[in-house]
């Protein structure tokens, strides 16, 4: 209730009444039990433990049926969790149970982080359930509510204390689930070790904070055996599926070569007690608890994270309404802040890009220029060059047309003796005398033509070789 | 029948001292069982384990006397943080004359941190500085009063409640296999059934397998050996490791009082056979084997170390001249046969080289010539 409206009756007295016949309101409660009946009722067990301490075989048990299960290995690299969901069914009441096994746990050589996932596991279903609440189209009473309602601390029966794991491990979970620890296979334990243990665990257990689940005792109907069984906190248990003959009966037991342990016997071990507690009498308490106490402190860390309050600095109630709005336009701001930034950065890059562009380009260009500059410069030297030349020629066409009108007018001897000597020019033979004279004329009149001037020059060789220089002909 | 008994049916009788074929060196395992009496023996054993498996039970079931009195045991609180120590008990226990230096090591603290990386590296250690100590005492000049604390066997209990090796059995048995004698125990066996018993102790012996850890082996009997005799043997060979129960405490049982615990749905008899393997173990351990893991330990675990503690050396000193080495050193190894073998078909092969190298030339020298 809002605390506005409690404001407005206080100032009224309460006054109770005397009834004057049966009006009949004391149905009330057969009516709640029979909703929920047809309803179906759901349970979560979270059990933690080292591999092979007992656990599948204990929910077993418990039930009184086989729950499929596969043997885990003791080489898991971490600890992760398996929830398995399971209908059951007793009289007319339907129980949707889960059971949450921590695979892994107690295996690893460094155990620093085993407590994680199961951490994160419970406060991921708190989570679920919290995002159901805050939905705007909510449909609560249909929710599978996966939220663990307790967690059953499996410890090892070494006789001296708790193991350091289980301390670290209780401690971090005491705050978000009910813990009821249990002492696994209690079958290894004398009844007066088993005495001494119980002490040592519990007093382990007050000397370091760790809360764990205290069955309640303000409902005067159940408290004389809640704080009975209080007392008896941790249970020791066997589990077993078998069946032994004993005397007449076929009961749950182990069978040893000393004796046979039985489970129900409440001599021999607690589950009959744990059964009780946990099942026949406490299952609703335990779902209570972790609806009002675990995940309502769940929710208010949550949320107080998140920003909400319940008063504001005036002291006035706050409405959601009003912390949702603040929050939403606080958020658009934001988002709006953010958006700006980032239009800002991408104009800025874009500058800066074209900038560093720019420059790219002009250097491209100067060294186009540069390579362009360059390219004149050897043309023109290999023009420069071509012409020297050509100029060289021409003054070699000169003096070899100097040299040769000379040695038009004197016979040249030393010819005769090269031709004797080689035998390597084919003879033009059909090449005529007066053929060579136009040809060499003409090689005069054209000094650049190198074409005209070989032809002149093979019409000399041919006319040596036929000897026609002998005659004198030119 | 205990060696001791064996030993006496050979001691020769009077009624031949008469024959003078007779030479009289039978009397040999007498002198030595004479002269071991009056000198007495040593043996130093080692438990580990986590917490609770009832190690220290055991011991004081093992030898009947209570060795850890006032023993303080520590909180889970102080335990999330706790490093391994090593503690030594030394007690001298007499039976029929043999005197019995008994010293048990324990390893308080193994495992039971939240982070138990390398924390069998104490253990290692420990075991490693007996044997240096040992190296050099005995390759010392005064080798009259050697003390051997070297550790002769380590007894490694494993949960029960589990389905076999974890991680850490596994790392630990792999850094000590080669250290000392490991006898792998199933602890506080009390809470498994006969089935129970049976496939745990088949899992654990195939994971030892797979994981090549080489745990204490008992020797082969001897073909001479009595019928009895290898019987046992087999039998013992085939329980291990040996599921054992150990009790403090005395109970009226029977009839009889005799060591066991007291349950609501019955008595477990430490010294039942059919309740554990504990009177196995006894046996094993002291009355039969006792000298043979001594025996393990200095003709393998030691020599093992001696040799590589000798290579390492002179591998440094090869190196480093200047160092000045403790211990005096002994002429280089011989080199194994594989070295050899390699060297000789070395050397072939350089020969059968040269020879063709020297064809080769001649050839040569025979083409210039033409």
């Amino acid at each position: 209730m809002a605390a506005t409206d409690v404001d407005v009756f206080s100032s009224e007295e309460k006054r109770s009444l005397s009834l004057g016949g049966h009006v009949g309101f004391d149905s009330l409660p057969d009516q709640l039990v029979s909703k929920s009946v047809t309803q179906g009722f759901c349970f979560n067990i979270l059990c933690v433990g080292e591999t092979g301490i007992g656990k599948s075989t204990l929910m077993n048990t418990l039930f009184n049926t086989t729950f499929e299960n596969e043997e885990a290995s003791h080489y898991q690299n971490g600890v992760y969790l398996r929830p398995r969901t399971y209908d059951l069914q007793e009289s007319n009441v339907h129980l949707k149970l889960t059971i949450v096994d921590t695979v892994g746990f107690g295996d690893q050589i460094n155990k620093e982080e085993s407590y994680k996932p199961i951490v994160d596991y419970i406060d991921t279903q708190f989570e679920n359930y919290l995002q159901e609440e805050l939905k705007i189209k909510r449909s609560l009473f249909n929710y599978h509510d996966t939220r663990i309602h307790i967690c059953l601390y499996f410890i090892a029966p070494t006789g001296h204390s708790l193991k350091s794991l289980d301390l670290v491990t209780m401690k971090k979970l005491d705050s978000k689930v009910n813990i009821i620890p249990i002492i696994a296979k209690a079958d290894t334990i004398s009844k007066s070790e088993l005495h001494k243990f119980k002490i040592k665990i519990m007093s382990e257990l007050v000397s370091n904070g760790v809360q764990i689940y205290q069955f309640p005792t303000d409902d005067e109907a159940v408290s004389e055996i809640n704080s009975s069984m209080n007392a008896h906190l941790p249970f020791a248990v066997v589990g077993s599926v078998e069946e032994v003959k004993v005397g007449n009966k076929t009961v749950r037991a182990r069978q040893y070569p000393w004796g046979v342990v039985q489970v129900e016997n409440e001599s021999h071990c607690d589950f009959v007690k744990l059964r009780e507690m946990l099942i026949r009498v406490n299952m609703e308490d335990l779902r209570e608890q972790t609806h009002a106490r675990h995940y309502e402190l769940y929710r208010r860390c949550k949320l107080e994270e998140m920003g909400f309050k319940d008063t504001d600095p005036d002291s006035q109630p706050f409405s959601l309404q009003e912390t949702y709005e603040a929050k939403r336009k606080e958020f658009l701001s934001d988002l709006q802040r953010k958006e700006e930034e980032m239009r800002q950065m991408f104009v800025n890059k874009v500058k800066e890009t074209e900038s560093e562009l720019k420059e790219k380009e002009r250097e491209l260009h100067d060294k186009f220029e540069q390579l362009k500059r360059m390219h004149q410069e050897e043309k023109r030297k290999v023009e420069e060059k071509r012409r020297d030349l050509e100029e060289e020629m021409n003054a070699f066409n000169r003096r070899k047309m100097a040299a040769e009108t000379l040695s038009l007018s004197q016979p040249l001897k030393k010819d005769k003796d090269k031709k004797n000597r080689s035998e390597k020019n084919e003879n033009q033979s059909g090449m005529s005398i007066s053929n060579s004279k136009v040809m060499m004329a003409k090689a005069n009149v054209e000094p650049l033509n190198c074409q005209s001037w070989w032809q002149a020059i093979q019409c000399c060789t041919c006319l040596v070789h036929n000897d026609a220089w002998k005659q004198n002909l030119f | 029948m205990t060696t001791a008994a064996r030993y006496k049916s050979r001691v020769f009788k009077s009624e031949d001292s008469e024959d003078k074929q007779y030479v009289g060196f039978a009397t040999l395992p007498n002198q030595v069982h004479r002269k071991s009496v009056k000198k007495g023996f040593d043996f130093t054993l080692m438990v580990a384990g986590e917490s609770g498996l009832g190690k220290s039970t055991l011991v004081n079931s093992l030898f009947l006397t209570d060795l850890y009195k006032d023993r303080k045991l520590l909180n889970a609180e102080e335990r999330i943080n706790q490093t391994v120590e090593i503690t030594k008990h030394t007690v001298d226990i007499e039976e029929k004359g043999v005197k019995l230096k008994l010293t048990i090591v324990d390893t308080p603290g193994f495992g039971d941190a939240v982070n138990n990386n390398e924390c069998w590296k104490p253990i290692t250690d420990y075991i490693d500085q007996q044997f240096e100590q040992y190296f050099r005492d005995e390759s010392g000049l005064n080798r009259k009063n050697i003390l051997d604390n070297r550790v002769h066997c380590c007894l490694y209990f494993i949960p029960p409640f589990g389905h076999g090796l974890r991680p850490v059995d596994v790392e630990f048995m792999k850094a000590l296999h080669e250290k000392v004698n490991i006898i792998p125990l199933v602890a506080k066996a009390d809470c498994l059934t006969p089935n129970e018993i049976k496939k745990l102790k088949d899992r654990v012996r195939d994971e030892i397998e797979r994981f090549g850890i080489k745990v204490y082996q008992f020797p082969e009997c001897d073909s001479d050996e009595d019928e009895e005799f290898k019987q046992m043997d087999k039998e013992l060979k085939e329980c291990t490791p040996f599921a054992v129960i150990g009790s403090n405490t005395v109970v009226e049982a029977r009839g009889q009082r005799v060591r066991g615990r007291l349950y609501p749905w019955g008595i477990v008899e430490v010294e039942n056979q059919s309740h554990c393997d504990f009177v196995k173990l006894r046996n094993m351990l002291i009355r039969s084997h006792m000298h043979d893991l001594k025996d393990v330990t200095c003709d393998v675990h030691y020599e093992n170390y001696r040799a590589h503690c000798i290579q390492e050396m002179t591998s440094k000193l090869a190196q480093d001249n200047r160092i000045d080495s403790p211990i005096p050193i002994l002429p280089l190894p011989t080199p194994d046969a594989e070295t050899e073998r390699l060297i000789k078909m070395k050397d072939e092969e350089l020969k059968r080289m040269q020879e063709m190298l020297e064809k080769m030339q001649q050839q040569m020298h025979e083409k210039d010539t033409c």
